[in-house]
C-alpha cells in the first residue's frame, strides 16, 4: 500500500534498501530537482523518478489516479510559469513537482509504514533536546504523507455528490462542504489519536 | 472500577451572547456512580449526552466540575495513565484507523506500549488473528468491509490491552452479520465494557443499564426496569403526525446505582 493510495504486493529490491538510505537518496533527489536548471535536467530526473517507479513495480494505473491531484496542481502551476516565464521554466516547474511527488511514492510504497516511522523519530531524535517529541514528529510526518489521497478521495465524492445535484460546475457548491470535511475529518484523527494514548 | 463524582460537562454555546459573555449550555450532568458491573450499558435518545458521558470515561472529555476516576486515577490529572487502562472504541472505524494497513495500525499501539520494533509486527498479527482477521493483515484498510474495519478498530485497542474497554455505539453502522460477530467479541473480553448503544438487544444482556435523558442519568439499575423505562420515555407523543418524543421530566436530582432500584 503506497501512501498515494495504490496497493502493491510485490516485492523488489527496493523494498530490501534500507529506510535510511531511500530517505537519504529521496533528499538529494530533492537537492538535485533544485540545484539544476534546464529542461533537458528536469526530464532527466523525472526519468530517473519514472525508472525508479517501474523497478518498485508501482502499478501504473492507481498510481497515475493517485497523481492525478499533484498533476493538476502542477498544470496550474505550469500554466502561471508559461504566462509569466515562457514554456521553458514551465515544463520545469511540472516536472519537478512530479518527480519528487513519484519518488517519495516510490519510498512509502516500498516501506512498511512502522519502519518509516521508525527512521523518521531515529531523524528527528535531536529535537529532544529542544523538547519535541520524536515519535510525534515521526508519526505527523506519515499523517501529512497519509492525508493526500484522503483529500483526493474526499474532493471527488464531495465533487460526485454536486454532479448528482447539477451543481459541480460552480466551485462554491463542492469546495466550501470539502474543506468543512476535511476539517473535522483532521479533528475526529486527533481525537483518535488522543484516546488511543498516541499522543500523551 | 470507574467513579463519576457528580461530574458534569459544560460548553459554550457558539453565536449565543449575553451581554457580550458566551452562553454555557450544560452537556451533561451532575452524574454520579459508580461502575464496577463487568458489562454496563448506556442507552438514550441522540443528543441526550450518552456519548459525552463515554467521553468522560478515558478522559477525551473532561468534566468542567465534579470528578471522573478510573481505578482511582482521575482523568483530569492522570490523563495518559487513564488512558492506558481504558480503551475506547468509536462508532466510525475510520475515524479511528490511521495508518494504511492492519498490521500497520495495530503495531501502532504496540508502538506506544513501548514493544521493541523486532516484535510489533508478530505482536500485531496476534491480535489481529484475535479477531479473526489475520489474513487481511497486509490487505490496503479500504480493502476491507465497515465490518472489518469495525473488528481492526477493536483489534488495535485490545493489543494495549485495556483494564476497561469504552465503545461509543459499536454496531450503529454495521450490518446485522458484522453486529453479531462484534457482539461477540465484545461479550468474550474479559476487560470492563462499558457499552453506548442504540442496540436494545445488546443492552438487555449488560448486568446494569444507564438510561440517559436531557443530560442526566434518569434511570439506573438492571437492564429489565432500565430499558422499560427507556421504552417509555421514547414512546411518541401521536405516531401519525410529526413524530415528538415524550420527553422525560428531569428533577435535576443526579440518580446513582445506590439511589435507585437494582431489583
Amino acid at each position: 500500500m503506497t501512501l498515494l493510495g495504490a496497493h502493491r504486493t510485490a516485492r523488489t529490491p527496493l523494498d530490501r534498501v534500507p529506510v535510511g538510505a531511500k530517505l537519504a537518496g529521496l533528499a538529494l533527489l530533492g537537492i538535485a530537482v533544485v540545484a539544476t536548471r534546464g529542461v533537458p535536467a528536469s526530464l532527466a530526473l523525472l526519468g530517473l523518478a519514472v525508472v525508479t517507479a517501474a523497478v518498485a513495480a508501482l502499478p501504473p494505473r492507481p498510481t497515475a489516479r493517485g497523481m492525478l491531484p499533484v498533476l493538476v496542481t502542477a498544470v496550474l502551476a505550469g500554466a502561471y510559469q508559461a504566462w509569466a516565464r515562457g514554456w521553458g521554466p514551465a515544463v520545469e516547474v511540472v516536472a519537478d513537482l512530479l518527480t519528487l511527488v513519484l519518488a517519495a511514492a516510490v519510498v512509502t510504497a516500498t516501506t512498511p509504514a512502522d519502519r518509516l516511522l521508525d527512521a523518521l523519530a531515529r531523524a528527528a531524535r535531536p529535537l529532544r533536546r529542544v523538547g519535541v517529541p520524536p515519535d510525534l514528529v515521526a508519526l505527523a510526518v506519515a499523517l501529512v504523507l497519509r492525508t493526500v489521497p484522503e483529500i483526493a478521495r474526499t474532493v471527488h465524492e464531495v465533487r460526485d455528490a454536486a454532479r448528482a445535484r447539477g451543481a459541480e460546475r460552480d466551485p462554491r457548491v463542492w469546495l466550501t462542504p470539502a474543506v468543512l470535511r476535511l476539517v473535522g475529518r483532521a479533528r475526529d484523527l486527533g481525537e483518535a489519536l488522543a484516546a488511543r494514548g498516541i499522543v500523551d | 472500577m470507574i467513579e463519576l463524582d457528580g461530574a458534569v460537562v459544560t460548553a459554550y454555546a457558539p453565536g449565543e451572547t449575553r451581554r457580550g459573555a458566551e452562553r454555557v449550555v450544560t452537556l451533561l450532568g451532575p452524574v454520579t456512580a459508580t461502575l464496577t458491573e463487568r458489562r454496563v450499558a448506556v442507552v438514550g435518545a441522540n443528543g441526550s449526552g450518552k456519548s459525552t458521558l463515554a467521553r468522560l470515561l478515558n478522559g477525551l472529555t473532561l468534566p468542567s466540575a465534579g470528578a471522573v476516576r478510573v481505578d482511582g486515577l482521575d482523568t483530569a490529572r492522570d490523563g495518559a495513565a487513564v488512558r492506558r487502562r481504558v480503551g475506547f472504541l468509536f462508532t466510525d472505524p475510520d475515524a479511528q484507523v490511521v495508518m494504511p494497513t492492519p498490521v500497520e495500525d495495530v503495531a501502532l499501539s504496540l508502538r506506544r506500549l513501548g514493544v521493541p520494533a523486532r516484535e510489533r509486527d508478530a505482536r500485531a498479527r496476534e491480535a489481529l488473528a484475535r479477531v479473526g482477521l489475520e489474513s487481511r493483515a497486509d490487505l490496503p484498510v479500504r480493502a476491507l468491509s465497515g465490518g472489518q474495519r469495525q473488528l481492526l478498530a477493536l483489534a488495535a485497542v485490545l493489543a494495549t490491552e485495556p483494564a476497561v474497554l469504552v465503545c461509543d455505539e459499536p454496531t450503529t453502522l454495521l450490518d446485522l452479520r458484522w453486529r453479531r460477530v462484534v457482539d461477540a467479541l465484545l461479550a468474550d473480553l474479559p476487560q470492563q465494557v462499558v457499552q453506548v448503544t442504540h442496540d436494545l438487544d445488546a443492552a438487555a444482556r449488560a448486568d446494569r443499564v444507564l438510561v440517559v435523558d436531557g443530560g442526566l442519568v434518569v434511570h439506573d439499575g438492571a437492564p429489565g426496569p432500565a430499558l422499560e423505562a427507556y421504552r417509555a420515555l421514547m414512546a411518541v407523543d401521536d405516531a401519525a403526525e410529526v413524530v415528538t418524543p415524550a420527553r422525560g421530566r428531569h428533577t435535576g436530582v443526579t440518580t446513582s446505582r445506590a439511589e435507585d432500584d437494582l431489583a
